[in-house]
């Protein structure tokens, strides 16, 4: 007797009962569309996480004070102030293989324009910053090294801010009030839209760093972290070994001394962003599988009533000569059937989430071909799982007693 | 009795192998097939407490082609001895040989494949497959057997023809008669060419006209095709038509004679 035979006549009974079918199914569906939605939301911020390396440019590194051992065990990034603006100046004059730097600054702040006012990031960098983030002017221009030099109260918008403050009249040449102090605004950053992490990149104002540490930092002379590009892509990992050997010696190290401060090139902070990631979107995942293994008993449960139900029919079927293999791929047919159906419908709808999920919710999320192939195998291996039991309860059945049974 | 136009089997004798060339349902009947034996056969129930003796060493032979009614008190063994007979079930001791070939010692699986291939079965209450039509019933035991589709199709058309109602088709078992069930179930019985026919009460659930006018089919049948039938009945009127009447009682044969006030299609 052919498999495909024995296919119909799971069919066949599966279409004779179509609610309970479909209540059956109902667990697969959730738990596999709950799968796909999950994982296609993690994936989606790992992509953009990818992107938004590459279109910064894998020559980029940052340093941070601070040790941080991998893990970040070690007291953390930032909490020792050991770097300063020399430090970074020097790595320009003393590493070959870094072509420029940029410190950094930032604090949040109130931001005011007649009577319009934003709270946003403000952002302290050198005149290097739109090179090293690859990241344009539209209008105006950015500071140059006079104003860092000074600590001028010059601004940078980005577009977030410019529409908070300015609705849609030219910034280029008005005053703002950060935290109450007047800047000149100098330019427009070019949009940059929303990072991995969700952040509106554009829901920023750039100012010269020496700015931030005078008026808002109440003039300290360290430096908590800063931008390094290196020569080129293939610099990154010399670049990064000459600004260790540099700083250890700028910073009297001796041997057995951990390093104050950190350095990191992108593809590593990627490599980070991306193992958090994957750490989300498998635990995500395993809550989701939690009810697709619900859904799995839920399959068992109609199957072994079924089962029960369909006594007689099993006697006959027997009678007229169904040997115990046949009875049994007959009933882990119609589950495994009823699992990638389900598999199939949940994959619809875990599709339809996350399409919901980006439109409603702004996030990036990514259907991968292999969720989908996997999702699919997965429920037919979970229709094989809870179906076997059922379909071997059903096989062992005696003929006599079966053909007996009311 | 009076014969109604649309009545019955009567197409039979227009499908059987000497008035014609029409396509017979048995077309094995050249070959000696379907001779059982049973020597010592013993079925014991053990309930726990209680052991059930349903069959104590019975001893039986039927020749391929014969017709045989069991009869009996209830209990007294013959459902157990058919079930036997048809592989249904397994002797507790003893030795059946189903054309020379010991079966009491077969699989599960093996046991399966004689009841597709050799016998067929019909039982009292029918026993069709609810809510699947009268066409997909006849058809299942092909399915089971693996007879390929146009063979199917013929087959089961020819099958309804010969049970006279070829225009239920498609219809449902719980939109037939009791006698029209029977018939399916009939049919079905058929569709795989078997050596053996086992019946167990087969009128049991029937008015006395549809009885008669199964029994007339059931005998030609035999008739016909040399298709050996084994008959539980407790009906005088029932066992009549058979050509063996044996009787039982607990779990032994009491008597096995030859029945000479045969009845006879007309
Ligand atoms: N599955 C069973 N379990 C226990 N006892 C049974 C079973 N089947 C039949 N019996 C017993 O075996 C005896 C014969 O039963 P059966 O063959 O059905 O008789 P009959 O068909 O002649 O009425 C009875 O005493 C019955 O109670
Ligand atoms: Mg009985």
């Amino acid at each position: 007797m052919s498999f495909w035979v024995i296919v119909r006549i799971s069919l066949k009974a599966l279409s004779r009962n179509k609610i309970r079918s479909v209540l059956t199914m109902l667990g697969i569906i959730i738990g596999v569309g709950a799968v796909i939605a999950m994982v296609s939301v993690g994936q989606g911020a790992q992509r953009q996480v990818q992107e938004e390396i590459a279109a910064m440019g894998t020559n980029t590194l940052m340093v941070w004070t601070g040790s941080m051992r991998s893990m970040g065990v070690r007291g953390g990034t930032g909490t020792m102030n050991t770097l300063t603006a020399e430090d970074f100046e020097a790595m320009v004059y003393e590493c070959p293989a870094v072509k420029a730097v940029s410190p950094s600054a930032s604090t949040m702040g109130q931001v005011v324009f007649g009577d319009q006012n934003w709270s946003t990031r403000v952002e302290g960098y050198n005149e290097q910053l739109p090179a090293l983030r690859n990241w344009n002017i539209v209008q105006g221009s950015f500071f140059d090294e006079s104003h860092v030099k000074t600590a001028a109260r010059v601004a940078v918008l980005g577009q977030t801010v410019v529409n908070q403050l300015f609705g849609g009249s030219d910034p280029v040449g008005q005053t703002i009030r950060i935290k109450n102090l007047p800047f000149r605004v100098l330019g427009v950053l070019d949009k940059k839209g929303f990072n991995a992490w969700g952040r509106d990149q554009d829901d920023t104002i750039m100012v010269p760093y020496t700015t931030v540490q005078k008026k808002f930092q109440g003039g300290v002379l360290y430096v908590q972290s800063g931008m390094v590009g290196a020569a080129s892509a293939r610099a990154t990992y010399a670049a990064q070994e000459q600004i260790t050997a540099l700083l250890r010696q700028r910073h009297r190290l001796g041997p057995f001394q951990d390093d104050d401060f950190t350095v990191r090139n992108l593809s590593e902070i990627a490599e980070t962003a991306e193992a958090t990631n994957r750490i989300m979107t498998t635990l995500l995942a395993s809550i989701a599988a939690v009810s697709l293994l619900v859904g799995g008993i839920g399959i068992m449960n109609i199957m072994l009533v079924a089962v029960s139900e369909r006594t007689r029919e099993i006697g006959i079927r027997m009678a007229i000569g169904a040997r115990p293999g046949h009875v049994r791929v007959q009933f882990l047919s119609e589950s495994i059937v009823l699992c990638v159906c389900g598999g199939i419908l949940g994959l619809a709808l875990g599709v339809g989430g996350s399409v919901g999920i980006s439109q409603f919710l702004g996030w990036p999320t990514l259907i991968s071909p292999n969720s989908i192939v996997i999702s699919i195998i997965f429920s037919g291996a979970i229709g094989i799982f809870f179906g076997y039991y059922p379909a071997h309860k059903a096989a062992g059945l005696d003929p006599i007693e079966a053909l007996r049974y009311e | 009795m009076t014969k109604t136009p649309s009545s019955s089997f009567d197409i039979l004798a227009s499908l059987s192998p000497a008035s014609s060339g029409a396509p017979r349902l048995n077309g094995a009947d050249s070959r000696v097939s379907g001779i059982i034996s049973l020597r010592e056969v013993s079925k014991t129930y053990d309930l726990g407490e209680v052991r059930v003796e349903a069959l104590k060493g019975l001893s039986l032979e039927i020749t391929g082609g014969q017709f045989v009614a069991i009869m009996g008190a209830s209990g007294s063994g013959k459902s157990t001895m058919l079930n036997i007979l048809g592989c249904l079930d397994r002797p507790s001791s003893g030795v059946y040989l189903l054309d020379g070939v010991d079966v009491s010692t077969f699989s599960a699986a093996q046991r399966a494949d004689i009841r597709n291939q050799k016998i067929g079965f019909i039982f009292q209450s029918f026993n069709l497959l609810a809510r699947t039509t009268v066409w997909e019933n006849i058809e299942a035991p092909m399915l089971y057997g693996g007879v390929p589709k146009p063979e199917r199709a013929k087959r089961i058309e020819e099958a309804l023809k010969v049970v006279g109602i070829p225009e239920k088709a498609k219809a449902l078992p719980n939109q037939l008669s009791g006698g029209q069930q029977q018939r399916v179930a009939v049919a079905r019985a058929l569709v795989n060419r078997p050596a053996i026919l086992l019946a167990d009460e087969p009128t049991g659930n029937l008015d006395s006209a549809t009885s008669e006018e199964i029994m007339r089919f059931l005998q030609h049948l035999n008739r016909q095709k040399q298709i050996t039938l084994v008959m539980v009945t407790h009906e005088h009127d029932i066992a009549a038509y058979a050509s063996r009447i044996i009787h039982m009682k607990d779990g032994r044969i009491l008597s096995d004679e030859v029945n000479e006030e045969m009845k006879r299609d007309a």
